[in-house]
């Protein structure tokens, strides 16, 4: 039954089809890039590599030495989804959020879904991204998910999947951005052929989305502020690069505390309110009076203040339970029971091994299989059967017999590939898309694309940027 | 602006004109070494102590004053938090922080600085080719005030920037003088008597100010001039007197912005008035050393009261 089509051994290539027919949407970037001196090009690409590093651009790699800025590869080849794939696309993705955010209420509140018997109570007691805490909470506007990255990836013609949930803080906004002003750089004659949807309204788009939230105690135009764990964290090109953009104070924990009860951050002239503050710092390092002692990132006592109506948080706390890879496969459950309509995207079928019957079935097809873990992200801790050795998989089947609960398994997917130019011409990549969603009660907004991730290596299937995945400009072409 | 995102924007600029500064110094100290080889340990013991890296520099390499080290000490040694490299480093890091308050070409110029200055000091430099790396630490540092002045709003952040700069100054150049005062002190104790040459010329290109003393005073050398140059010619971008009356304008930038009177404001208003209104006769009078140090705490007061006064920490 976990069969489906698409889980084939070919790849569909979005420029080229199975048949190695150009398709419309590429045709015109064919066209053109036909006529174009490969020489240019390349030189071009270095011309980028120089620009992203000279911006800054960069990020640090966990457990390397903090000089070590690596930049993420980018390519110049543009990933192109046409409009009607897109209206399909975005239909799905809103459709989506809107479940997870109902879903998210319903935890926090009277847990019908759960007495319903549609999701088992256990998958949110033993989520360690539950929060007792917000139980009966009402966050500002009703808005748990203010910034959501919805993980999708193609196999066919028609066929697409979601992989992930990316509820709790998505990152990678700002290289869609600054991808599309590189591409607007270096080939400015492109964007003048052909019609491509703008992105970057991303930066105002979120400052409203925030400003809608803003909490009861807030007079006045919101002060929004984006709240990072500082300049060694990994992502905090990204974290600055919003916050500029938004025209937004960045603070760090340091700059905040609680006066008056109202979250205020330390300026030159003395201590100024704070209402919507968009954290990029996890839950547990939110408030080391409510959450972890040893936190030196958050802002004693911050928890009070949200409970108060005094501050809105972004994305609320206890949004990651949305982010387990076991409660994502019933993601196809919760959209009907929140929207009684059945899910406009698919779910990749997953099997999870906290059950017997699946845990055997993976065991057994071990080597096929690709397995995470419930909580992991950024391809860490996950086995890729078919690349992986004997040995490699030995080990993980030890692992996955000790602690079935904390994975799941999905078939190897044929992600779809779109060429990267290389020196020897176009070459097929595997890539994923993440298109960035924002709530607020006036509504849902999607940025048209979101950002490619292409694995570089020849035949890889891991994206991941931590993995020397690299990224690419997304274009949705204007109808 | 937030308290913390001042204090990096200061400090950036602090740590910018300090490498620029001890560029100067070590510039200063390599031509006196290459033409005097008998006096050079000498001569860069005081580099390293105006720089104020003396103690740091015996307890790595004791009482070994060769150009190669105490070159490579202020140049590179990441265990030297005041080397050019360390000094960089730091500048960067600050602009990172206070990124959203800079502008592209402001953030450009520093982050280029840092993977420049990097790449050219990576390996030891050579003798052949430290002028070079001596002139690129300057240029590198001439286009970020480019970019800081050509297109930073004339907003608090960079009134800050600014205080910094000068600050960082006024700093380095009462050091420079204090160190060699006692090369200053004899001739204007007997009239006549000659000051050295090779020595007067050194501190004048610590703050690149050599030429210009030419066209001002001609080939009369005298330490009494040249204290007043340095001190209390307000033309020069490098003398005490230039540096604080920035500082004060700044402050009073500031002050303004915010309609509010600040304790650093008035220091700088004081500095200006007590310390910088009498002849250069009086100063000698009074004993340039102890003015010299009368002004350096006068400034550290000041860079103090600034840090309190505009909440750059908790």
């Amino acid at each position: 039954m976990l069969r489906g089509k698409g889980w084939g051994i070919s790849f569909f290539d979005e420029m080229t089809g199975q048949t190695g027919e150009v398709r419309s949407p590429y045709r015109d970037y064919h066209d053109w890039f036909a006529q174009e001196d490969a020489a240019r090009i390349q030189r071009k690409t270095q011309q980028a590599e120089a620009f992203f590093r000279t911006t800054g651009i960069t990020f640090n790699v966990y457990g390397q030495d903090e000089a070590d800025e690596r930049l993420i590869p980018f390519d110049v080849v543009p990933r192109i989804i046409s409009a009607g794939e897109w209206r399909r696309l975005s239909r799905g993705i809103e459709q989506r959020v809107r479940a997870l955010n109902a879903f998210l209420h319903d935890i926090y509140h009277r847990q019908e879904i759960l007495r319903a018997g549609r999701v088992p109570t256990e998958l949110i007691a033993r989520n360690e991204a539950f929060l007792p805490m917000m139980m009966g909470m009402d966050p500002p506007g009703g808005v748990y998910t203010h910034i959501s990255g919805i993980d999708i990836v193609r196999t066919g013609a028609d066929e697409f999947y979601v992989l992930e949930d990316n509820a709790r803080t998505p990152s990678g906004v700002s290289y869609m951005l600054e991808n599309r002003e590189t591409m607007l750089q270096m080939f400015p004659e492109l964007f003048a052929r052909i019609s491509v949807r703008e992105v970057s309204d991303y930066p105002l788009n979120l400052l409203k989305s925030l400003s809608a939230c803003a909490p009861p105690q807030c007079a006045g135009t919101p002060t929004v502020a984006v709240l990072t764990p500082g300049i060694h964290n990994s992502a905090y090109f990204e974290h600055s690069f919003l916050a500029d953009q938004m025209g937004a104070e960045l603070v760090e924990g340091h700059d905040l505390r609680v006066v008056a009860g109202r979250v205020q951050m330390r300026t030159t002239q003395g201590y100024r309110p704070i209402d919507v503050l968009y954290r990029r710092v996890d839950d547990d390092f939110l408030d080391p009076l409510n959450f972890r002692p040893d936190s030196l990132l958050g802002v004693p006592g911050i928890w009070d203040v949200y409970r108060a109506g005094g501050i809105t948080i972004a994305n609320a706390p206890g949004t990651g339970i949305a982010d387990d890879k076991a409660l994502y496969s019933y993601m196809p459950d919760i959209i009907e029971f929140y929207t009684g309509e059945k899910a406009l995207l698919p779910n990749v079928p997953t099997w999870r091994c906290s059950e017997a019957e699946h845990l055997k079935e993976v065991l057994d097809r071990l080597p096929e299989l690709v397995v995470k873990e419930v909580h992991g992200s950024g391809g860490y801790g996950m086995l890729v059967g078919p690349a992986a050795s004997k040995k490699e998989i030995a080990a993980f089947r030890k692992k996955l017999e000790a602690n079935p609960g904390n994975y799941i398994a999905q078939p190897t997917l044929s992600l779809s590939t779109v060429p990267i130019f290389t020196k020897a011409g176009l070459a097929p990549r595997h890539v994923d898309l993440r298109p960035f969603v924002l709530m607020s009660p006036q509504g849902i907004t999607i940025t048209p694309g979101g950002l490619t991730r292409v694995a570089m290596t020849r035949g890889s299937l891991v994206v991941n940027s931590s993995q020397g995945g690299g990224t690419k400009d997304t274009w949705v072409l204007e109808d | 602006m937030l308290g913390k995102t001042a204090g990096s924007l200061y400090w950036m600029a602090r740590y910018l004109e300090r490498s620029e500064n001890n560029a100067r110094l070590i510039d200063a100290g390599f031509r006196i070494a290459l033409t005097r080889s008998n006096t050079a340990e000498a001569e860069w013991r005081s580099v390293l102590v105006t720089a104020g890296q003396d103690g740091r520099f015996r307890q790595a390499h004791g009482e070994d004053y060769s150009s190669q080290r105490v070159v490579d000490f202020m140049l590179r040694d990441p265990a030297n938090p005041s080397s050019i490299l360390s000094v960089i480093k730091q500048a960067r890091d600050n602009a990172r922080t206070a990124r959203t308050y800079l502008t592209r070409e402001v953030w450009e110029a520093v982050n280029t600085s840092w993977m420049t200055l990097g790449a050219l000091l990576k390996r030891q430099v050579r003798k052949d080719d430290l002028p070079d790396a001596l002139a690129a630490i300057r240029r590198q540092n001439g286009q970020v005030r480019g970019a800081l002045t050509g297109t930073m709003l004339r907003n608090d952040g960079f009134h800050f920037a600014q205080l910094g700069t000068f600050l960082e100054r006024a700093d380095n150049i009462a050091r420079i003088l204090d160190v060699k005062y006692y090369l200053l002190l004899p001739s204007v104790a007997h009239i006549g008597g000659s000051i050295d040459n090779v020595q007067w010329e050194t501190i004048l290109r610590s703050v690149s100010a050599h030429r210009a003393y030419r066209w001002l005073y001609g080939a009369e050398i005298s330490a009494l001039k040249i204290a007043e140059f340095l001190i209390l010619y307000r033309q020069l971008p490098r003398s005490l007197a230039f540096c604080c009356e920035r500082v004060e304008e700044h402050l009073g930038q500031i002050q303004r912005g915010y309609a509010e009177e600040t304790e650093a404001g008035r220091m700088a208003a004081a500095l200006c008035r007590d310390r910088l209104s009498a002849p250069i006769q009086a100063i000698f009078d009074g004993g340039l050393h102890e003015y010299l140090s009368g002004f350096l705490g006068a400034t550290g007061a000041l860079a103090r009261q600034v840090e309190r006064d505009y909440r750059f920490v908790e």
